[in-house]
């Protein structure tokens, strides 16, 4: 029987025990090998190190439990009075040595390939914002922001409607834009922060890497399988550090080439975005999407605000304010405010600022559009 | 003592070992409950998905405080307590060394607490969360985004002040008052693990007033100690911060050694098992604690050659650890045992602690660490080392000595359920936050996704059950203050130690006259 077989029959056991008639299914108790070589090689040595703590454990403790059940004043036992012996003592130094010898060396082994980020196929830098992921695909002129998906959003509110939560696919744990890589191809990623410390974690890759800002981390994965891996954030990085989740696609290389061209074609599209005119209604439709994915999370979906952060309905930057100066507000960003200007197009600012001049009653009447944005750049 | 204050006067102004002691125990008792409190918050929110009851902000600013509180305001000050009350009741002293001293570090420490909570209750918006909310590890740069720093890094001062003076009394008292023939290997195990703890803090605490002051240049001076952007260096902030923070948890664990230590041998009527051993093994601990700080920091990015060797330093912490389990056991060996309350608890502490040991060894292993590293598992098992471990210890000690305190057993029966109840619900509290780390759940967050579910809520049931026998704990405790069965000076059968030649409960002034020993 292999040690994954026992694992799972423990497991079983210990749910059963835990809580009686209850699916097991909802019950993950363990790491999983995951869909790379060294994801695989890490969960064998978890496993390795997992057991031989376990062996230890039953083997100390069975001592301990036997001399609790016999040597026991009630069952008229004499304390011996003996309190050293060199042999013993040197022995139980000995041995934990050598054991800890037959850890290091599969440990060293793996950590070395884990370290080699050497011929990669593709390099994706990956910055962390507070709170969400860019992503950069060095070798194609394409970089995007991955927000947390919207239905996850409304439903993590606090007090919103229960039913939100079953609704939500994927419930924390989806985005409104995943990145694509080809299968069977080393991944290497850069990664980085534009402010707090973030760590970019997808446990099916066996990848935990901080990202730091000043510092750029090599990190880098070969998935076998095509799929849709998830994770998450892993250093707590403020607020919302439990709403920034990773999601990555693995393709085969066509669906991946295919895939790169039509991104490459949308950002051409957009970029005539800036020099175009809309009307209100186009504005104020786009602008509340931009809104709700970057500035509901401190400002609230209902422009409120809440704590450190200002309400926007009724405030004098959203309203008798100067468009100028609103614009640029968001652009560079005040106190723990960033700066929205590199994440966001000519358009989506425009859109944005419209629609805080206009949503909850703020009916400024005011149209901005992205002319206007790049003149305040 | 006729002439000495009463009331009020007599705890602000008190010199006497003991008067300080118990002030040192009844304020870590109380963190305990504030810490606790913010606890429960923490797992009411985590019993269920979505968000319920706080905002993220306070949930964040929740696990900040909580531990912070937890370290600071309750193990820390509890282990001092129980220095100040045994250390010169066990080496014969007639008080500690520096009575004066011993005051004041006391009485800086509810201000230090103040200064911590404080900001929580600054501006109109209590449920907005005004606290500190950036981890109890206060990485930057997310702690210098707060706009109320300098509350938090005033308090810490003060706290490293009162650590350094504590420390500095404990080592004198040891090394300048053990009554004639009490060398230094002849001491109690409880002696020896905080001489070696007090050099631990004195050696690390300026290390984190480093820490904190580079922040507060950086915050409020203009500089870039800590600012990529300005050509600083924020990992730097984490090597100095664990370069503190590695030892600091030894400080809070070898007293707690020095406590079992001193209760399995009396209810196993039998000598502590290599007692020379366990003093080397205190102290080799005590030295690795200070070569291995960056096995917290795996992800950071180091080169892999800087990895091998945290990994090989940290695993060979094993070895001493392994050591004092089996020194334990070996005492209990051909024994002869009673499982009165304190030995209960000193055996639970040797299982527990022996796992959270084991997850210890786990994680230190790179590559699996960059699996478990920030998920639940550290959770679960810096819980079993410091709950299980430290906090099992300090409730077993006060077990063992109260009586002694006192002059009154406490009430036996209420005892054993609170041992009872403790430790079937600290164990449903954290053992399934294990399987929640390897199955990807982050730390630090105030909400999970579905799969999630279950063993939060079953964590939070334990949690709130094991929150809750504390409060019987406290009951015990002032019915015991307050009377109960008279004990002998012994105590416990044939209990050997100066501490319990003095008569119980122990006069204001003991050891007047140096003891004889034998």
């Amino acid at each position: 029987m292999s040690a994954s077989h026992i694992t799972k029959k423990l497991s079983a056991l210990l749910g059963l025990l835990l809580v009686p008639g209850i699916a097991l299914a909802d019950y993950k108790l363990n790491l999983e090998p995951g869909v790379t070589a060294i994801g695989s090689d890490i969960y064998d040595l978890h496993q390795l190190v997992m057991w031989i703590c376990t062996v230890a454990g039953i083997l100390v403790f069975s001592v301990m439990i036997y001399s609790l059940i016999n040597h026991r004043k009630s069952k008229g036992a004499v304390a011996a009075q003996f309190h050293e012996s060199a042999t013993v003592e040197v022995i139980w130094t000995v041995l934990p040595l050598i054991v800890l010898v037959a850890i290091a060396v599969p440990a060293t082994k793996t950590l070395l390939e884990i370290e080699d980020s050497t011929k990669s196929d593709v390099t994706i830098q990956v910055t962390g914002w507070q709170w969400k992921w860019q992503y950069n695909y060095r070798d194609e002129d394409l970089s995007f922001f991955s927000n947390l998906s919207e239905s996850s959003n409304e439903a993590r509110q606090l007090g919103a409607d229960k039913s939100l939560l079953a609704k939500a696919d994927n419930y924390l744990l989806d985005v409104d834009k995943a990145i694509v890589v080809p299968v069977n191809k080393k991944v290497r990623l850069l990664i980085t922060s534009n402010d707090v410390l973030h760590a970019w974690w997808v446990p099916a890759f066996a990848v935990k890497r901080d990202a730091i800002p000043g510092y750029i981390n090599e990190s880098h994965f070969t998935a076998t399988k095509t799929g849709i891996y998830r994770g998450q954030c892993a250093e707590l990085c403020g607020k919302d550090h439990g709403f920034m989740p990773i999601v990555v696609k693995v393709v085969a290389q066509d669906e991946y080439n295919a895939w790169i061209k039509d991104e490459k074609a949308a950002i051409a599209a957009a970029a005539g975005d800036s020099n175009k005119t809309f009307t209100q209604a186009e504005l104020m439709t786009k602008g509340e999407s931009v809104y709700k994915a970057n500035c509901a999370a401190c400002h609230q979906a209902n422009g409120t605000g809440g704590g450190p952060f200002p309400a926007l309905v009724g405030s004098p930057v959203a309203t008798t304010g100067s468009i100028e100066d609103h614009l640029k507000l968001i652009i560079a960003g005040k106190g723990i405010m960033p700066g929205f200007g590199p994440q966001l197009s000519d358009a989506d600012i425009a859109a944005v600022t419209t629609y805080e001049r206009n949503a909850w009653g703020n009916n400024t009447g005011d149209t901005v559009q992205p002319a206007a944005a790049k003149t305040a750049r | 003592m006729s002439d000495a204050p009463t009331g009020i006067k007599r705890w602000l102004f008190t010199t006497n070992h003991k008067d300080i002691g118990t002030m040192y125990l009844w304020f870590a008792f109380t963190m305990l409950f504030v810490g606790g409190a913010m606890a429960m918050v923490i797992r009411a929110e985590l019993f269920e998905p979505g968000m319920q009851v706080v905002n993220p902000n306070f949930f964040n600013m929740m696990t900040t405080l909580h531990g912070l509180i937890m370290v600071f305001g309750a193990i820390m000050p509890a282990m001092v307590g129980f220095a100040n009350w045994q250390v010169p009741l066990m080496i014969g002293a007639p008080d500690m060394a520096l009575p004066r001293m011993n005051n004041w570090s006391f009485w800086i420490l509810p201000f230090a607490a103040t200064l911590l909570v404080a900001p929580m209750f600054i501006g109109g918006d209590f449920m907005a969360g005004q606290g500190p909310a950036f981890g109890w590890t206060f990485y930057e740069p997310l702690s210098g985004q707060y706009d109320k720093l300098a509350f938090f890094i005033f308090a810490v001062h003060l706290l490293g002040f009162s650590s350094i003076m504590g420390s500095i009394n404990i080592i004198a008292t040891i090394l300048n008052m053990r009554a004639p023939g009490m060398t230094l290997m002849k001491m109690p195990l409880f002696v020896w693990t905080w001489l070696i703890t007090a050099f631990l803090l004195i050696a690390v605490m300026p290390v984190l007033a480093g820490a904190v002051t580079m922040m507060l240049t950086d915050k409020y001076f203009g500089t870039s100690f800590f600012d990529a952007a300005g050509g600083g260096d924020p990992v730097l902030f984490q090597h100095v911060f664990w370069f503190f923070g590695h030892p600091e948890v030894y400080i809070m664990i070898l007293p707690a050694f020095g406590i079992v230590s001193q209760i399995i041998p009396t209810f196993a009527r039998k000598p502590l098992f290599g007692y020379a051993s366990m003093v080397y093994a205190t102290a080799a601990i005590a030295f690795l604690s200070f070569i291995v700080w960056a096995h917290h920091m795996f992800t950071v990015g180091m080169p892999a050659a800087g990895e091998l060797y945290f990994m090989y330093a940290t695993v060979m912490i094993a070895v001493p650890t392994a050591v004092k389990v089996f020194n334990w056991t070996a005492t209990m060996w051909k024994g002869s045992m009673t499982f009165e309350v304190p030995m209960l608890w000193a055996i639970s502490f040797v299982f527990l602690f022996t796992i959270g040991g084991f997850t210890g060894l786990m994680l230190g292993v790179v590559p699996v660490d960059f699996q478990y590293h920030d998920t639940y598992f550290v959770v679960a098992h810096f819980h079993y080392v410091l709950v299980t471990g430290a906090l099992f210890a300090i409730i077993g000690g006060v077990y063992y000595w109260m009586p002694k305190w006192t002059g009154n057993m406490f009430d036996i029966r209420l005892a054993k359920w609170h041992f009872w109840v403790s430790n079937i619900s600290v164990n449903i509290l954290f053992f399934p936050q294990h399987f929640l780390g390897l199955a990807g759940m982050p730390r630090r967050i105030p909400d999970y996704a579905l799969q999630f579910a279950e063993f939060n809520q079953i964590s939070s049931i334990g949690a709130f059950i094991f929150g809750g026998t504390q409060l019987l704990f406290l009951y015990i405790i002032i019915k015991c203050i307050k009377g109960g069965d008279k004990v002998s000076s012994e105590v416990w059968e044939d209990a050997k130690g100066l501490e319990w030649e003095m008569p119980s409960p122990a006069p204001y002034h003991t050891h007047v006259t140096p003891p004889t020993i034998k």
